[in-house]
């Protein structure tokens, strides 16, 4: 396919997201039918012309055309068919062309699945959107066209940074953004009401299922991308509080605050200005990551390029669509009326605590990320903000979370009972402190906190648990009637367990991790050996190998632990040959839910090679953790009343009851 | 209770999280950030042993100097001064001779520093910004030029 025509498609999606902006918004303002109706066809009309940019984007990556600069500068006709692909996003113009054909598809299913929206509110989410588009359309087309040509076209590209060549690229950065972009609809859903000055419990009803959406996306996208630092740098740290991991944290707090405090929303009508500040909270930190990322002001692994008239450009974007958002929420906010009243032990109570102290936990971060950044326009000093700041602040606040978590879902709407819910909680606390009494054991003269820690997150799991068992009323009612409770509950309470337990999975990876890893560094000689975590690692033999654009030397070694052999790993230091660039390909080897990670440094003198190896215990449980939280929320989502969305008196009535006829210990 | 009594309390336990979370972030602050000098500002301030900071800079051609036990000495230089760093441990994929380099870790009182990381670069164009700022100061190296 012609790039030229991938140009003019986005030229076109342009004058569609313009008109997307004007007219729905226009029609919702003037009351006309025809005006609103028209929203939807131009929000697919979008999507079509962004995919097909899209498409001819990959063709010229897939084909190797090396007349479009951007395919030169980032590949290679020796690379491998998929990395050719999702070199595609691999860089800045790319990677924004993506954001906007995430953008696209979100606002095609509003489109095709809001049916059942008043159409007011419906026509102005979409104007919204098509503005946010019209932005982005902007600056792609000013700043960052992928499709400028060069000539003469060079034979051959210089090929993809061999950090990201690997498939890490293909399912972080799309998972990622439809996280982040998914947050447009809940900030779309959110201006709108603010436009038309109507907030309802049905409204949160439909924001609900975009919020837990994107939340789960972008809780998927943050672990993947972890996961992938954590193999493919080398370095065998999972997380390093790096601006731009902090930058999508940021809005991973605001928006897990969000979908709780929709719920309270949806049922008690209360906290509705907040409700919809967060949704606008967690867009603005969403486009605030893309302007960290995308404007040069970081150093970091994912700042392609640094060009000074992008930054100012995004920078107008996010002043444009955060200050203005929030300019209306200013005007708006005081005439919403606020409903629900409630005392402050309850489920209410509980959900504006985790409120709290998540929107604090992404404050801290917005502080520390963004501190550095200030102080030096301010001063011109340079300095860093490390691991030890935000280990503490976010650790300090998380803390209470992960304690108040299984107490939130057993206390009752309006006003709760502590102590019952205390009470209820006693066969999870003893199970807590056999975990940590165990912990304690288990690491004889360890740090002491980590059986505390270990105890905790334990507690998080085994209250997920409870909450079920209760609200199902086992041991309280017939053993057949608990069962028939247990099948008539809500989906969404099920997905909120799992959620919660997969915090608490998470947090037993990290907690085991930090306190007992093991590290060895060593210069090894063939035939040598190395002890980390009552593992032996002999190398046996240090061998070249060679691929399609690289070479490498690869060290095997074998694992024994008291003298019982556990198998091989493999680690090599590899040469990207196009940029003459070296990358640690880490060997990796999963036993149980724990790993031991080897990685290659260089040849030292007298025929030795660096090789540093951890023993991670448990580590792979906060991968684990954070997809078993993403599927809780894809569990709620299923749940009938968020699927139904539309509060249709019949279907309404027959879908709430399940909750109603439990007495569970929240009524 | 009284609706504006529990508005009160509501708001009060808000402003109680929040104080307790603005405490903490100040403490922290105060208590972890590490400054980045360069080898001239440290051969002008004379930086007190024991300090915790970022040292970043070019290595000097032909000053590496590796062990077989992975302990590894080389200098960093920005045209000015140079400072000896010692480092056990692996090296970054991207650390070479006369390119860019972040060190962090502490200065020992004979005028040396001791690095416990040392930072990789993702890519073999790109130069840290505060080492090309700290660069420029000195002369050294020009806007537009590439780190190679």
């Amino acid at each position: 396919m012609n790039p030229e025509i991938g140009h003019y498609a986005l030229v076109l999606a342009l004058a569609v997201a313009i008109l997307q902006t004007a007219l729905p918004i226009w029609g919702a303002r003037t009351g006309d039918a025809a005006l609103m109706r028209v929203g939807p066809v131009l929000a697919l009309v979008f999507a079509g012309f962004v995919s097909l940019s899209f498409a001819t984007l990959v063709t010229a990556y897939v084909q190797s055309d090396f007349s479009v600069l951007n395919v030169v500068e980032n590949s290679h006709s020796a690379k491998p068919l998929l990395y050719r692909i999702t070199g595609t996003w691999g860089n800045h113009e790319g990677s924004m062309l993506l954001w906007v054909l995430v953008l696209a598809i979100f606002g095609a299913l509003v489109a095709l699945f809001g049916g059942n929206l008043p159409a007011r509110l419906k026509a102005n989410v979409l104007g919204v959107q098509g503005s946010v588009a019209v932005a982005f359309l902007l600056f792609i087309l000013l700043t960052s066209n992928p499709f400028i040509r060069v000539v003469p076209a060079p034979a051959e590209g210089q090929d993809l940074n061999p950090i990201l060549q690997d498939i890490g690229l293909a399912i972080h950065p799309p998972l990622l953004y439809l996280g982040y972009v998914g947050f447009s609809i809940t900030f779309a859903f959110a201006v709108a009401a603010l436009i038309e000055g109507r907030l309802d419990a049905a409204w949160a009803r439909w924001v609900r299922p975009w919020a837990l959406t994107a939340w789960a996306f972008l809780t998927l996208g943050i672990a993947m991308g972890s996961y992938w630092a954590y193999y493919e740098l080398g370095w065998g740290g999972w997380w390093f509080w790096d601006p731009v991991e902090n930058a999508s944290l940021m809005p991973w707090f605001a928006g897990t605050a969000l979908i709780h405090s929709a719920v309270v929303m949806e049922k008690r009508d209360a906290l509705k200005v907040w409700t919809v500040l967060l949704a606008i909270l967690a867009f603005s930190l969403s486009l605030l990551g893309t302007f960290l990322v995308r404007s040069g002001v970081l150093t970091s692994v994912h700042v392609f390029a640094a060009d000074p008239s992008r930054g100012v450009f995004i920078l107008a974007i996010l002043i444009f669509f955060i200050g203005g958002s929030l300019a209306l929420y200013a005007l708006r906010a005081p005439t919403l009326r606020q409903g629900g009243i409630f005392a402050p032990v309850s489920r209410e109570g509980a959900l504006v605590l985790n409120n709290l102290l998540l929107t604090a936990a992404a404050a801290a971060v917005f502080v520390g990320t963004l501190y550095p950044l200030a102080l030096e326009a301010y001063n011109g000093a340079k300095i860093t903000v490390g691991p030890p700041y935000f280990n503490l602040t976010v650790g300090v606040l998380m803390l209470p979370v992960a304690f108040a978590m299984p107490f939130g879902p057993l206390l009752a709407w309006k006003r709760g009972d502590l102590a019952g819910a205390a009470q209820r909680l006693m066969a999870a606390f003893g199970a807590a402190l056999v975990v940590a009494a165990l912990a304690a054991y288990a690491q004889g003269g360890g740090p002491v906190l980590a059986p505390f820690g270990m105890g905790l997150a334990a507690f998080v799991i085994i209250g997920a648990g409870v909450e079920i068992f209760e609200r199902a009323g086992f041991g309280r009612v017939p053993l057949a009637t608990a069962f028939a409770r247990l099948r008539g509950l809500p989906r969404s309470v099920f997905g909120g367990a799992l959620a919660h337990a997969g915090v608490g999975i998470c947090l037993l990876g990290m907690i085991a991790e930090t306190s007992w890893n093991a590290e060895g560094v060593a210069g090894v000689r063939v035939g040598q050996s190395l002890n980390v975590g009552g593992y032996e690692l002999t190398l046996d033999r240090l061998e070249p190998r060679s691929g399609p654009n690289y070479r490498d030397l690869t060290g095997v070694f074998s694992v024994r632990r008291g003298g019982v052999d556990v198998g091989t790993i493999e680690s090599s230091k590899r040469l990207f040959t196009a940029r003459n660039m070296p990358t640690t390909e880490a060997g990796i080897r999963t036993l149980g839910l724990s790993q031991l990670y080897v990685s290659l440094g260089d040849e030292l003198p007298g025929g030795a090679v660096g090789v540093r190896a951890y023993w991670k215990p448990l580590v792979t449980l906060i991968w684990l953790g954070a997809v078993i939280m993403a599927l809780g929320g894809a569990l709620s989502l299923t749940d009938r009343r968020l699927r139904v969305g539309a509060p249709k008196p019949a279907k309404n009535k027959s879908a709430k009851k399940p909750e109603n006829v439990v007495p569970a210990p929240a009524e | 209770m009284t609706r504006k009594g529990r508005r009160l309390l509501l708001i009060s336990c808000a402003l109680g999280v929040l104080g307790v979370a603005a405490g903490v972030v100040l403490f922290a602050l105060n208590d972890t950030i590490v400054f980045f000098r360069s080898p001239s500002e440290i051969a002008a301030e004379r930086t007190a042993p024991g300090t915790r900071l970022r040292l970043g800079g070019l290595v000097k051609d032909g000053s590496v100097v590796k062990s077989d036990n992975t302990h590894v000495r080389f200098v960093v230089t920005d045209g000015g001064a140079d400072v000896a760093v010692n480092y056990v441990g692996l090296l970054p994929d991207l650390f070479r001779e006369g390119q860019g380099v972040i060190a962090e870790g502490v200065m020992v009182p004979d005028g040396s520093f001791r690095a416990d990381s040392i930072l990789a670069k993702h890519d073999e164009n790109y130069m840290p910004k505060e080492v090309a700022d700290a660069l420029k100061k000195q002369g050294v190296w020009k806007e537009g030029e590439t780190a190679q």
